[in-house]
């Protein structure tokens, strides 16, 4: 390494003053930044990646401070300068994307103004000359319509718009090194690689240097010339991208990247065998399943919709509108349209994945097979049955039937309830045996999820995400349902644990013959547990065939540009 | 690869659980852990020991204060132009009448809390009832339940308090329901749409997934998350209600007689001697402040405790 790095991190020690004491958030983390370069800092949440990018900033939570170590940055230790000073950087040298698009405009402000503002605040620019200069920027982030949308307010944005908008504001004052705090996490895939792609265009043509901070190793791979990969609040390891994908030297970077799922992936193989033989029914049952988008459809579906046995729920030609409030008192309200002439079947012990991005319907599609929101038009068949619409007894058979898990844990557990509870409560609601044979099936139900029994006394606040993710599956499975809705179930995991989960949720399909309905925006994750595959897109399933099919052989435009924008993907992640 | 060779190459588990925070290991419930941070807030330690004072002395009063309610112990040593200040017989000094000030106080403090405590519950009560009525069932009772609570929010709370003085006469009575009435559309509120957003939460529409009836779903999970800011509330509107009290008898509102023993009553009777014995008003004052302070803080205390903000 020739040239003096842009920054220097070394034996960087963060604390944070708790009500339980100090906790050392960041520990003895070092690594350097050199001019122009791209570094990505990996890890899951709480390993002190992003407090270790505020560090930098100088913007921690008022309860930690830098307690160790130095962050010099151009030869000035930032770990020692003045407040002053460090306001003084920020912005003019060290720039920042924030990572919630949603939260990190201001809403009463224009877009504009807010940018205008940062060039004022740092003399950059003023007046006619700085709104000149605004509109340049957001141009040059590929926001269309400048001029116009520099006027608008943030909620007339979407949120790849409001991330460009941001990415403007950060480069503003030409920073020479550009944190990226997680820039893409809270978008869809197709929109983060377009906007990654122009951030990498610009920051390559102004010569920044980039931080990027990720939880996701295919994107930091594809992204940065350099990986730092943190766990626990200390670097593991750290090395040009290519070589750290093709030899992992730590534990925890080979975990990581055993974990993550990606295209190269195969279905978990735990259950391989059940699926393929459910896969060569289907194709048998079958011929020709792929459904073109438009047009067939319905046709196609009213024909098939004869009972077949061993199919244990079809969905024919359904549709949700929403009605939206109208203005004032009287107004008229307006029609959308959330699910439009959906139909698909799942198998008997088999996962059919519906995948989309966020706004296509998926999870409406959930929420109707649960019976929780009831169709517009079309019909569920479940065992033979309709759903909906039935007595109060049938209902509670259906309910005890088919069981949801739903994407947040932190929000899916009533906070209330213990963990002994929560799973003791369908057992009780449906009157099955008593206060000890309960809690005898609580036991065995916590033993299946592999969790300890000394958490049956803990409270929801108490477990970490996996766990409760745990506690939900195993509330799921207590009256022992035949299918189970997982609404992104995984998603809000880190990888590891989320490998963990779909490895558990793979095993439970296998021993208890369960069928899954998995909603889900990550295809990689699709790949790894679903045997047949709907894409949707605006309501409408635009593919559907299986796994292999869909994901080897798109035969659609918006399946190919899907699979295109997944991260890391044309990378060669060393699949388990 | 399963759970445990991850456990077994880095240690403990990387799906680290945070740590219990309650004084014990497991089990500490959000109500737990509110009392927990109680213990450590000042603000809510001075608040919960100024409302514990109030309190005893309260219910204490017939051993706390030298004289009676009604009594008027220096009744022969009252002059026109002369209110005798503080002495060792009467530690405050007597008032117009020749009432021990020390002992109406006291006895004050009982009907402040009779009265706070009252009228609260009653808006406590009614707002909760109409509140759960209006989140459980949603629709159209829920349109014509809040129509209604717009309704009696839009009399002006004076006004509504002097008509119901008119119509039930003046009395204890009619300061308590007076009170009361004006608190119920704001508990109401509350109440409806911590329901409301508690309803839209994945824990709810599992619960109904398991096939619980609407009742089992709204008794069991919607309400006991749904009580927390309702409780806080409470607390902070006795302190309101304290104030409020004070102040309708202040307007006459309460009944009684000058020489009653009643903060805002004491207040009313000061105004004419604010030039020869300014106490008489301050005693009152300061009771009424402090007590509303204390309320106020434990309040808000309560509040802070339980934000789910600061809860994970």
């Amino acid at each position: 390494m020739s040239r003096e790095p842009l920054l220097s991190i070394r034996d960087l020690e963060v604390t944070f003053r708790t009500e339980q004491g100090e906790t050392t958030a960041v520990r003895g983390a070092s690594f350097d930044v050199l001019p122009g370069e791209t570094v990505a800092v990996v890890g899951e949440s709480g390993s002190g990646k992003s407090t270790t990018a505020m560090a930098v900033l100088g913007l921690l939570a008022q309860n930690g401070r830098v307690s160790g170590g130095s962050l010099v940055f151009d030869g000035e230790d930032l770990a020692r300068a003045t407040p002053a000073a460090r306001a003084r950087l920020r912005g003019r040298e060290i720039g920042m994307v924030p990572q919630d698009p949603m939260s990190n405009l201001n809403p009463v402000m224009r877009v504009g103004d807010q940018i205008v503002e940062a060039l004022e605040d740092t003399g950059v620019a003023r007046g006619a000359e700085a709104r000149r200069r605004t509109v340049e920027l957001l141009e040059e982030a590929g926001l269309p319509d400048a001029e116009r949308r520099a006027r608008q307010y943030p909620h007339e944005f979407s949120g790849g718009m409001r991330q460009r908008a941001l990415i403007a504001m950060g480069l503003a004052c030409r920073p020479r090194l550009l944190i990226a705090d997680e820039p893409t996490s809270a978008l869809d895939v197709t929109v983060q690689r377009t906007i990654l792609d122009r951030l990498e265009e610009l920051t390559h043509e102004l010569g920044t240097a980039v931080l990027l901070i990720t939880h996701d190793l295919g994107l930091a791979a594809e992204r940065a010339q350099r990986v730092v990969v943190m766990y626990r609040g200390e670097v593991v390891e750290t090395g040009p991208a290519a070589q750290l994908l093709r030899d992992p030297q730590h534990e925890y970077t080979r975990r990581l990247l055993a974990a993550a799922p990606s295209l190269a992936s195969r279905r978990i193989q735990i259950a391989r065998s059940a699926g393929e033989t459910a896969e060569a029914d289907l194709l048998a049952s079958h011929p020709g399943d792929v459904h073109e988008p438009a047009g067939g459809a319905p046709g196609a579906s009213g024909a098939s919709s004869d009972a077949r046995p061993d199919n244990i729920i079809e969905v024919r030609a359904v549709s949700k509108r929403f009605q939206l409030r109208g203005r004032g008192l009287w107004g008229r309200g307006t029609e959308i349209t959330a699910v439009d002439d959906v139909s698909f079947d799942i198998p008997r012990g088999t996962t059919v994945a519906v995948v989309g991005e966020s706004g296509s319907g998926k999870s409406t599609v959930a929420r109707m097979m649960l019976d929780l929101v009831e169709p517009t038009s079309g019909t569920i068949t479940f065992e033979g049955r309709p759903v909906g619409g039935r007595d109060r007894a049938a209902e509670v058979e259906f309910r005890r039937r088919v069981q949801p898990i739903f994407q947040d844990p932190y929000a899916s557990l009533d906070p209330l309830y213990t963990v002994h509870r929560t799973i003791e409560e369908p057992l009780r609601a449906h009157g099955r045996g008593d206060a000890v044979s309960r809690r005898a099936r609580v036991h065995e139900l916590l033993d299946a999820v592999a969790l300890p029994r000394d958490l049956l006394r803990r409270y929801p606040a108490e477990l970490s995400g996996g766990q409760r993710q745990r506690v939900a599956i195993a509330r799921a499975l207590a009256l022992e349902p035949e299918l189970v809705v997982c609404d992104e179930a995984v998603s809000a995991l880190d990888v590891i644990v989320q490998s963990q989960i779909l490895h558990l949720l793979a095993d439970l399909q296998h021993r208890l013959g369960l069928s899954y309905l998995f909603i889900s925006h990550d295809l990689a994750v699709v790949r790894q547990i679903a045997d047949q595959v709907c894409v949707m897109e605006r309501g409408r399933i635009v593919e559907q065939g299986t796994v292999d099919d869909v994901f080897d052989r798109p035969q659609q435009e918006y399946t190919r540009m899907l699979l295109d924008s997944i991260p890391g993907r044309d990378l060669d992640l060393r699949s388990a | 690869m399963s759970d445990v060779d991850v456990q077994d190459a880095l240690g403990p588990s990387p799906d680290e659980a945070p740590r219990p925070r309650g004084p014990r290991d497991a089990g500490a419930s959000i109500w737990r852990l509110a009392a927990h941070r109680l213990r450590r807030n000042p603000g809510a330690l001075l608040g919960a020991a100024i409302v514990l004072v109030f309190v005893l002395v309260a219910l204490f009063a017939p051993l706390l204060a030298p004289f009676g309610p009604t009594e008027l112990p220096g009744r022969t040593e009252i002059r026109p132009t002369y209110i005798p200040g503080p002495s060792a017989e009467y530690l405050l000094g007597l008032d117009r009448y020749g009432g021990d000030l020390l002992s109406k106080l006291i006895w004050g403090a009982r009907a402040s809390l009779l009265v706070g405590v009252l009228s609260t519950l009653l808006g406590l009560v009614g707002g909760s009832l109409l509140g759960l009525v209006a989140g459980a069932f949603g629709g159209w009772v829920d349109t014509v339940t809040m129509r209604l609570v717009d309704l009696m929010l839009s009399v002006p709370s004076l006004l509504l308090a002097v008509s119901i003085a008119a119509v039930i006469g003046q009395s204890p009575t009619a300061v308590v329901v007076a009170i009361g009435v004006v608190q119920v559309p704001i508990f109401a509120r509350l109440l409806r749409g911590t329901m409301l957003a508690q309803r839209g939460q994945d824990y709810v529409l599992a619960a109904r997934s398991l096939g619980l009836s609407r009742r089992t779903v709204t008794m069991s999970h919607v309400l006991p998350n749904s009580v927390g800011p309702v409780i806080v509330q409470a607390t902070l509107m006795l302190a309101t209600a304290v104030i409020e009290a004070a102040a309708l008898s202040f307007l006459g509102l309460g009944g009684g007689s000058p020489t009653t023993a009643e903060w805002g009553r004491m207040l009313t009777a000061a105004q004419n001697e604010l030039e020869v014995a300014p106490r008489l008003a301050l005693w009152p004052g300061a009771c009424i402040a402090v007590t509303a302070l204390g309320f106020t803080l434990f309040g808000e205390a309560l509040r802070e405790a339980l934000d789910p903000k600061t809860r994970r």
